[in-house]
């Protein structure tokens, strides 16, 4: 940990992304998101909303869900348009 | 080349912000804040400064965007008075804590309840621990002034912290004074541009503000913090010494009136410090060995050289225009009591709260203070340590 004299004006956090150094994974209680892909449209609204970085893109496609960040929030599952009326998020009770 | 102006405070500290031209301003009007940015307002509609004018909807919403405008890296002023700068307390720690150089002119007034628009100073009293400088003023013309330092204080580069320049609602922001304004050029010039420092809008190098610290670093920051303070008193004489190359005026930590061979003395704020000196040179006339002390720069407050500066006296009365209360004594008492309390000799202290509400503070009530000094040093007795005076029974 850094001392009094390390830390920078205004406590301002000059290295980008360095909130990947905190896994908010921990801070989940009783839900998890579940990714069903077949419901999925790639529209990554999941991605945009997600206050954290548990929505993994890659090549503009939706990908795995990183549990490490993921709070539970379940904000994912409301946003998720789904296909056709099915959703592709849903919040399951966390397995122990 | 100054320019000599009969002006209101308001009209010479607008004055001040149209020849700085501040990047942003957002503000909210107030009584008797109100005119200066009417003023500065018009400066703009006018397209005489480039400023962007934010009109928002409340001084909560003022001061916000004052704390993003300054972390986007723009130089940015505001202007409250009392309710306004009530409202506006819980953003003026977080702007001081995210040590972003805005300037507020507070417009001193009293607090509701009961309502009343004149002037006292519990407002800024009440902002005093927010980690905000303040600069206290005694006229218009120090009014302009402390406005134009206040830009280079703040935004020196050891210290990066706001500051507010406290001048008295309605006796000086709406009494029309003598003052001398410099040129636009001398004023640019001095003030000089605008550096930020960790701008949010250089996209190139990304960070962030405002983070969540707990108890693993809290402790710290809010040592690393209250350490930032004690570089500012070297930053206020140095900015100041650079001003009476400009301007010829001088100003320090306080003005010391006729203290050095003082018995007694009077500690007192803003306008009223006026009469009081005039009163003082009355008594002196007479053989009585009186002097005034005048805060300026009241946040950080210069304890070692103002308890120096009074420790010769055997008695003084620290008038307060803001009352404490639960049984406390005026905000400027505790500090001056602070200031003397470990010499060995030092004064007998009285406080005395005068003029709330803006109440008039009359040259008898500085003479009936004087007496009393006079009593005291001459018993070594203190009858009341604090009352109210000028008030009727
Ligand atoms: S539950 Fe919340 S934190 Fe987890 S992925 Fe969804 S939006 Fe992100
Ligand atoms: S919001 Fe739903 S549909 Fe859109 S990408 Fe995310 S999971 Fe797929």
């Amino acid at each position: 940990m850094i001392g009094w004299k390390d830390i920078p004006p205004g406590m301002v956090i000059l290295e980008a992304g360095s909130a990947m150094k905190i896994k908010t994974g921990s801070w989940r209680a009783a839900y998890r998101p579940k990714w069903i892909e077949e419901n999925c449209i790639h529209c990554l609204l999941c991605w945009l909303y997600c206050p954290d970085n548990s929505v993994k893109v890659k090549d503009g496609k939706r990908g795995e869900f990183d549990y490490d960040y993921c709070k539970g929030c379940g904000i994912c599952a409301v946003e998720c348009p789904g296909k056709k009326g099915n959703k592709a998020i849903v919040m399951e009770e966390e397995v122990k | 080349m100054t320019k000599v102006v009969a002006v209101t405070g308001n009209e010479a500290v607008a004055n001040a912000f149209r020849q700085i031209e501040p990047d942003v301003c957002a503000a909210y009007p107030i009584t008797p804040q109100t005119e200066l940015m009417q003023r500065f307002a018009s400066f703009v509609s006018n397209g005489q400064v480039k400023t962007e004018l934010i009109l928002v909807e409340s001084e909560h919403s003022a001061l916000s965007a004052c704390v993003g405008a300054a972390a986007a890296g723009g130089r940015v002023a505001t202007a409250t008075s009392s309710q306004g700068l009530a409202l506006m307390w819980e953003i003026l720690f977080i702007a001081a804590g995210f040590r972003l150089p805005i300037v507020m002119p507070v417009v001193n007034r009293a607090l509701s309840a009961p309502i009343n628009i004149h002037c006292d100073h519990s407002d800024a009293m009440g902002a005093r621990d927010s980690g905000w400088i303040q600069l206290w003023s005694e006229n218009a013309q120090e009014a302009y002034d402390n406005t134009i330092q206040a830009f280079r204080i703040a935004e020196d580069m050891d210290i990066r912290l706001p500051v507010m320049v406290c001048y008295d609602g309605f006796i000086i922001s709406h009494s029309i004074e003598r003052i001398e304004y410099l040129d636009d050029e001398t004023v640019k010039s001095f003030v000089g541009d605008y550096k930020p420092l960790f701008p949010l809008l250089d996209v190139d190098n990304p960070k962030s503000f405002g983070p969540l610290i707990l108890t693993d670093l809290y402790h710290e920051v809010r040592k690393a913090h209250s350490e930032t303070y004690k570089k500012v008193p070297q930053v206020v004489l140095r900015v100041a010494e650079e001003f009476e190359k400009i301007s010829g005026r001088k100003y320090g930590f306080f003005e010391a009136y006729r203290l050095e061979d003082a018995e007694i003395g009077i500690v007192i704020l803003n306008s009223a410090a006026g009469t009081t000196k005039d009163v003082i040179d009355e008594y002196r006339q007479r053989g009585v060995k009186v002097g005034l002390l005048k805060p300026r720069l009241f946040r950080p407050f210069p304890y070692e050289e103002i308890g120096n500066a009074l420790k010769h006296l055997k008695a003084l009365c620290v008038l307060d225009r803001a009352d404490a209360f639960g049984g406390s004594y005026g905000p400027l008492y505790l500090d001056i009591a602070a200031s003397l309390c470990n010499y060995s000799q030092k004064p007998l202290l009285i406080n005395r709260i005068y003029g709330l509400g803006g109440r008039d503070y009359m040259p008898e009530q500085a003479a009936k203070v004087i007496e009393e000094l006079m009593e005291i040093a001459k018993t070594g007795k203190v009858g009341s340590l604090k009352e109210y005076i000028g008030v009727r029974e």
